[in-house]
């Protein structure tokens, strides 16, 4: 409620832009490991890890939020979050160029997500932290990997595999045109 | 103190569970079989232990009800009542009843007195029925109810002809008392001298709960006539394990069969005692086979008593079960890294290492696996009730009961079992009027099987009811807009849409079934549990559901195979060999991906295509042949690792629409690899090549 209230934010970039996230879901950074890729799934899923004896799926930040890929660094890392996804907890990793540091920031120096200019989904954005006259962008860490973005995978994966795959389209529609 | 009440509490809440169950399994056998006198046995011990122990713990009202059942099970058992549908029906109304105080106990929600009142009456007025007849002189009730040994010896006098009794009579009655050893003494018939009326003496070995006074009841009109003696031999629960089992002198010593001189004399000989004691004439040979039994039952129970069960709560299994996993991976990784050390001495231990790792998962995974008829016997009762409430006849037969499962499998089972076999009643078998006029038994079947197919359970619920009507269903699929109204679907996709959420075909919402939440719900639960729902429905002929379940959720047996940098397992249950494709080969195959293996051709897919993978093929690619349902298909490989030991993980909500994909395991170097889902794989690759041609049309 009070205008001045601190909050503790991990940042990150993702090319030359810093975002931050809430540090209440972060459970911790790791360096870049072997990811398992499951095939027929959209790119921005980029598969799985083993993060001590539990299979963890880990999505690439820059794909989810339209920002192309580019080759992994040495600074390439993926954050372990923690998060409610339809009642149960779950572990996901999000992979990001590089971490920066935590930050305190007063909820005074949240501004609400624009309306424009951020070629983002609005929903993604929590809201925009000023800081030393730079702005970070507050993500929705629940909202990207809420259940509805994550299940828009199947749509979505079909229209990213090959031609020469086609992918099943409900049996209703198919079949009606097979038998045309 | 209170704390140590609390675990009785819920050790009698436990037992009482188990009773009941048994219970309800009991009456519906006795149902099909009046005359087993067996289960009014097993019916009247569990009733009579609920009271017990309620009464023990303070659940005055289970006593006091139970009391009552008791009672008229009691008289089912000295058959002074016949057991009849009223009677069936009130002895589950009472286990019901039962159940509803325990719970009420529980929750402390009130129970209708009534119901119990009107049970109480039903049960007075059924047993009631024949009060004309003498009753025969019933078993008092017993006290405690603790298994006890008794050893007994009758002797009938010379005059035991004018009892008017028939010694059978009497050694039937004492073993419908319990588990009953009789051996007869001849010896006897030949001191009465060849007298015309004579009989032999009866030792008689019988393990009860009664007490000592039921027992002389039995011989309260012949007492006159015959010698008797009763003597406790051991009580089954306060049995001091570590003592040895008496030996049979001291049985025979104890009897005053044989002075305790006489033995000591005989056993300078070092012979088995028992013929020594014969040769000597101190015994007749009949008496020591006396002895002999009892000192066998006193081992038997002994031995019973020391394989004795012990609970653990489930949790704790859990637990063991992920640490076995855990260890699993760990030994693959030290079995790695000793093959890269490549040290002999190390080799060894390492071996041996892994030899006990699978040792130990086998007997862990065991530990979980319950057979399914457990959850079968349940839905004889549902059955019944429901088939009374809809006015139809409708016999459940269940096949492979003993067949094995995960506990948890078998736990999450339950509800959609439930659901489908609902279903079966009240939309499947057609009323018996219907059924005589289609030419059908009056009796509506319902098969309920489980049988292993390779590292999966089919579960096959059949009917032999009146089966799907594909116009019904495709007329409620376009009102629902589950499909749209021009399109043209194969019989099986009309049937596989009432597996569609929101369908529901009954005209009438009964509280049977027909909420339309059921069939949808039955496939993701199945789905949910890595397993798979089929159906299969001839109109007026019936309707089959077919359910595969994976055996276990933990950890399965695999071949590691690899394709380019990526790994994957396949179950090993479900691969009949492997074989090679040379290149040229494949060229043979013209694009057409089949090649001949032994003769029969056989269609594959190759994985690096189906899961769009980087990199060339080998010049010699492998084939994993697997068997799905009744086709045999190859999955092309660039390479066969060999076998894998692996521990499941799931992939969680984010790729349960992963196709082909059931799961993940860890390696031994700490990276991923993806356990293949077979059948989907298959499916899947089958309907996209129907699309494909479909679409070069």
């Amino acid at each position: 409620m009070s205008n001045h209230q601190i909050q503790q934010y991990l940042t990150f970039t993702i090319g030359d832009e810093v975002f931050a996230l809430e540090i209440s879901k972060v459970r911790e950074v790791l360096d870049y490991t072997t990811i398992t890729k499951v095939p027929r799934m959209p790119d921005f899923l980029r598969g799985v890890i083993n993060l001590r004896g539990n299979v963890v799926p880990v999505v690439d930040m820059r794909l989810k939020l339209g920002m192309g890929a580019v080759d992994r660094t040495v600074d390439t890392c993926i954050v372990i979050v923690e998060l409610d996804i339809d009642g149960d907890m779950t572990q996901m990793g999000a992979l990001a160029d590089s971490v920066k540091e935590v930050i305190d920031l007063d909820t005074a120096n949240i501004a609400p997500p624009p309306k424009l200019g951020t070629r983002l989904k609005t929903e993604f954005i929590k809201g925009m932290g000023r800081q030393d006259d730079k702005f970070l962008i507050i993500l929705d860490i629940d909202r990207i990997f809420s259940s509805e973005e994550l299940t828009l995978v199947r749509e979505s994966s079909e229209m990213l595999l090959p031609g020469s795959l086609k992918a099943d389209v409900g049996p209703a529609a198919e079949s009606g045109q097979a038998h045309a | 103190m209170t704390n140590q009440t609390t675990q009785f509490i819920d050790t009698f809440r436990q037992e009482a569970d188990e009773l009941l169950a048994e219970i309800e399994q009991t009456v519906l056998e006795l149902e099909a079989q009046p005359n087993d006198q067996e289960n009014v046995n097993k019916l009247f011990r569990a009733m009579h232990t609920i009271k017990g122990s309620g009464s023990m713990f303070g659940f005055d009202e289970i006593a006091a009800f139970s009391h009552h059942v008791e009672t008229a099970l009691d008289k089912v058992r000295s058959g002074t009542v016949t057991v009849n549908k009223a009677m069936i029906d009130l002895i589950l109304l009472s286990r019901d009843h039962i159940q509803t105080l325990l719970q009420s106990a529980e929750t402390g929600s009130p129970v209708d007195q009534t119901a119990a009142e009107q049970i109480i009456r039903g049960l007075e007025a059924a047993t009631r029925s024949r009060p004309g007849e003498k009753e025969r002189k019933s078993i008092k009730e017993d006290a405690g109810g603790v298994e006890q040994v008794y050893r007994i010896r009758f002797a009938p006098l010379p005059d035991f002809g004018n009892s008017g009794v028939d010694p059978a009579d009497i050694l039937n009655e004492l073993c419908s008392l319990g588990d009953c050893q009789v051996v007869p003494q001849t010896e006897k018939i030949s001191a009465a001298q060849q007298q015309e009326q004579s009989y032999p003496a009866w030792d008689i070995t019988l393990t009860t709960r009664h007490d000592e006074n039921a027992i002389r009841d039995v011989f309260i009109f012949v007492q006159d006539f015959c010698r008797i003696t009763i003597a406790p031999i051991e009580a089954a629960e306060t049995y001091d394990l570590d003592s040895p089992v008496p030996l049979l002198g001291e049985i025979l010593v104890e009897r005053g069969d044989v002075a305790p001189g006489d033995i000591e004399e005989v056993m300078g000989g070092r012979k088995k005692i028992g013929e020594l004691l014969v040769k000597s004439g101190k015994v007749s040979p009949d008496k020591i086979a006396s002895a002999l039994k009892e000192q066998k039952i006193i081992d038997q129970r002994r031995a019973a008593a020391k394989a004795a069960t012990i609970r653990v709560p489930s949790e704790k299994l859990d637990h063991l079960v992920n640490l076995v996993g855990e260890l699993v991976i760990t030994q693959a990784r030290l079995s790695q890294v000793a093959q890269n050390i490549s040290d002999m001495e190390l080799a060894g231990p390492v071996e041996e290492v892994e030899r006990l790792t699978a040792e130990l998962r086998d007997v862990v995974l065991n530990i979980r696996m319950l057979p399914i008829g457990t959850t079968f016997s349940k839905f004889k009762r549902l059955v019944r009730d429901l088939a009374d409430t809809l006015g139809k006849e409708i016999e459940l037969v269940t096949e492979g009961a003993e067949t094995e499962l995960d506990k948890t499998v078998i736990e999450r089972l339950n509800d959609p079992l439930v659901h489908l076999i609902r279903n079966c009643i009240d939309h499947g078998i057609e009323p018996p009027d219907q059924r005589s006029a289609k030419g059908k038994p009056a009796t509506g079947m319902i098969r309920l099987s489980a049988a292993h197919q390779g590292a999966e359970v089919i579960i096959t619920i059949q009917d032999d009811g009146k089966g799907l009507d594909p116009v019904l269903i495709r007329e409620k699929s376009i009102e629902k807009g589950l499909m749209a109204p021009d399109a043209k679907l194969s019989e099986k996709e009309i049937q596989a849409l009432i597996f569609a959420p929101g369908f529901s075909t009954a005209e009438q919402v009964t509280n049977v079934s027909g909420r339309g939440v059921g069939m949808d719900v039955v496939k993701r639960e199945i789905d949910s549990l890595g397993g798979g729902v089929e159906i299969s429905s001839k109109k007026d002929l019936g309707t089959t559901i077919r359910l595969s379940l994976p055996l276990t959720l933990a950890i399965i047996d695999g071949l590691l195979v690899k394709v380019d940098a990526n790994f994957f397992v396949l179950p090993l249950s479900m691969i009949e060999e492997c074989v090679e494709l040379t290149q040229a080969q494949a060229r043979t195959t013209h694009g057409r991906n089949m090649i001949p293996v032994r003769g029969e051709l056989v269609p594959f897919i190759r994985l690096r295509e189906f899961f769009d993978l980087p990199g060339i093929a080998p010049e010699i690619e492998h084939i994993a042949i697997v068997q799905v349902e009744d086709l045999r298909v190859g999955i092309v490989v660039d390479h066969i690792i060999g076998d894998h030991q692996t521990v499941i993980k799931s992939l969680g909500k984010v790729y349960q629409n992963a196709e082909g994909v059931s799961g993940a395991t860890i390696m031994g170097d700490g990276t991923v690899a993806l356990i293949l889902d077979i059948p989907e794989l298959v499916r899947k690759a089958d309907q996209e090549e129907e699309e494909l041609i479909a679409a070069g049309k």
